[in-house]
């Protein structure tokens, strides 16, 4: 568990970076520090690991007070990964993932073996071992990064906008590689960045912080997209959170149609639905194509494949994107194996939608939690 | 030509006693330019003072500090003691800047990140700092060493024998070809001086040759 308690980062300049900031972060969980720039996140960041030296407050690891640890040994037990990953450009792969092991004194044979084992966790080939960082991609990079800050298995992760300098497709997966290792490691996390859909995908917890360094609200996601606390929560999570939000709504059971499907290289003669779903030998859907356009073979060309899949076990809102994006206005619907259970369609999911609960307005632990000067 | 195959023995003892008084004070120069670059860098109020008193050494002419090392050394005139620690100076002065310009071409998110892996003062600055300002240092040691051997023939006027010997013997006695050897002795051995650097350099930065290959 990370705690700041009512910890204040003044520059002599007289700019207040953070302000009297008190926050739990905790064990096992992640949490995001979310909010423009300006709002102190990357402060209070690096006061955890006396980076930056607070002015006032204290910071405890496991109720031990940072500001009495030595700080070289203190931040070889804190995984950090920033956002150009800060890699070495003179060690290779394999030496830059092993730094924090040798420095700990691990022998060389223990730390190659552990830094190996890494890159294959955060899914890099391991011929890339040997390779010095500028011939890695930007997303190659930032996955070392991570194996890096992962190598002496460390309790604590301090990760400052780690994603952010990637393209928006490296991002997710990146993302998605980072939520995996997560749920196996169950590392207490502090997360920075300034992407307010990044906050809700990855954070068990978010904190808001507005210009100044003050605490606007935490809570968890949901929660915070349901409620937000003030205009400036309000703004920040953004116009279209009440579909965001449907993303914590796990779909009921839903109204499934079953669909006539067809699979690439059958005849789309005599058919006189508009819109007919192609699947491949496994039932696992390919796209949708119209039947009086192709008037024959269904060729792979000629799949439309602008509808998204959502699971059946999966949320509100991938059930409703499912329906909206796709041509057929039928949204296709898997189980967790990728294949093809039914359709639903739009107004079926609004109307789960509808009926269901939203999340308790007086839930106490969010109320109970630290608001900043919100509803005062 | 004749000149120069009847004295190969000489042109060769004096190249060899040309390489120790430009060589070593290189050596020595680098090794404490290293520190004070260091402290150049990490006291920002110390920079612009190391650096316009580096600056002013190297304008002292050479002859005069020569001649002013036994009296501030106590050493004998012919010491070749004198020549060596006249030319560390010299090569202090020019390297200083260089060293602390290296050490501030290292990108700020790799210190941070050096920082924050736990790396105390020391290991910091001997395992990322230094291996990535080598590129810079050695060009500045490049210009440092063709300098001395340049500055080191002057040594010939009080008395130092090496390559300089062949330039004012070769005026005293009108023998063209000896001037012209020690011209072309003093260059050869500015090239190596240069190419044994670029090596060292090769050696130490592999990273840099690292082809940009992306899969």
């Amino acid at each position: 568990m990370i705690r700041f308690d009512d910890v204040t980062k003044q520059y002599p300049d007289g700019t207040v970076a953070v302000d009297h900031l008190t926050l739990t972060a905790p064990t096992g969980k992640i949490t995001v520090l979310v909010g423009p720039s300006g709002c102190g996140k990357t402060t209070s960041l690096r006061m955890v690991n006396r980076m930056i030296e607070p002015t006032s407050g204290t910071i405890t690891l496991d109720g031990q007070d940072t500001g009495r640890m030595d700080e070289a040994e203190m931040r070889r037990g804190i995984g950090y990964v920033i956002q150009h990953a800060g890699l070495f450009p003179h060690r290779t792969v394999l030496d830059n993932v092993g730094t924090v092991p040798r420095l700990l004194g691990w022998d060389r044979k223990k730390t190659r073996d552990r830094s190996r084992e890494l890159l294959e966790r955060v899914g890099l080939a391991p011929e890339l071992a040997d390779r010095y960082p500028s011939q890695l991609s930007g997303g190659q990079q930032q996955r070392v990064g991570v194996a890096r800050a992962l190598a002496a298995d460390p309790p604590v992760m301090l990760m400052d906008e780690p994603f952010s300098a990637v393209d928006p497709v490296v991002r997710d997966q990146l993302q998605d590689v980072f939520l995996d290792l997560q749920s196996e490691l169950g590392k207490t996390i502090v997360f920075v960045t300034h992407d307010i859909d990044e906050a809700i995908k990855l954070g068990d917890q978010v904190a808001v912080l507005r210009v100044g360094g003050k605490l606007a609200q935490v809570s968890d996601p949901a929660y915070l997209l349901t409620h937000p606390v003030d205009d400036f929560v309000a703004d920040f999570v953004g116009r279209d959170r009440g579909y965001r939000s449907l993303q914590f709504q796990p779909a009921p059971r839903l109204p499934l149609r079953s669909e006539r499907t067809l699979v690439v290289g059958e005849s789309t003669v005599g058919l006189t639905e508009p819109w007919v779903l192609v699947v491949d030998d496994e039932r696992r859907p390919l796209g949708w194509v119209e039947p009086a356009r192709v008037n024959g073979e269904v060729t792979s060309e000629a799949l439309h494949r602008g509808g998204t899949v959502a699971r059946a076990s999966g949320s509100l809102r991938g059930a409703l994107d499912a329906a909206l994006s796709s041509p057929s206005r039928r949204g296709v619907i898997v189980d967790d194996s990728g294949t093809l259970v039914g359709t639903v369609r739009g107004h079926e999911v609004l109307s789960l939608i509808e009926s269901a609960e939203r999340p308790d307005v007086d839930r106490p632990d969010a109320l109970a939690g630290h608001r900043g000067e919100g509803l005062a | 030509m004749t000149w120069v195959n009847d004295h190969w023995g000489d042109i060769f003892t004096l190249a060899r006693s040309h390489v120790w008084l430009a060589g070593v004070p290189l050596i020595l120069g680098l090794l404490i330019a290293l520190p004070l670059g260091w402290a150049a860098r990490r006291w920002s109020r110390l920079y612009p003072v190391l650096i316009s008193t580096s600056g002013l050494l190297y304008t002292i002419p050479s002859l005069a500090l020569f001649v002013l090392m036994p009296i501030i050394l106590g050493t004998k005139v012919l010491d070749p003691v004198n020549v060596v620690v006249a030319m560390t100076i010299y090569t202090v002065a020019l390297l200083v800047r260089t060293v602390a310009d290296g050490l501030g071409s290292v990108p700020d998110h790799v210190l941070q990140a050096a920082r924050a892996m736990g790396y105390g003062g020391l290991r910091r600055f001997f395992g990322v700092e230094l291996p990535l300002a080598v590129p810079v240092i050695a060009a500045g040691l490049r210009v440092a060493a063709v300098s001395n051997v340049s500055i080191v023939s002057v040594a010939s006027l009080i008395g130092v024998p090496q390559l300089g010997n062949l330039l004012t013997d070769g005026y005293d006695r009108f023998i063209t070809a000896e001037i012209i050897a020690g011209i072309v002795a003093c260059v050869v051995l500015a090239l190596v001086f240069d190419g044994l650097i670029l090596l060292g350099e090769r050696l130490l930065t592999p990273w840099r040759r690292a082809q940009v290959v992306r899969s």
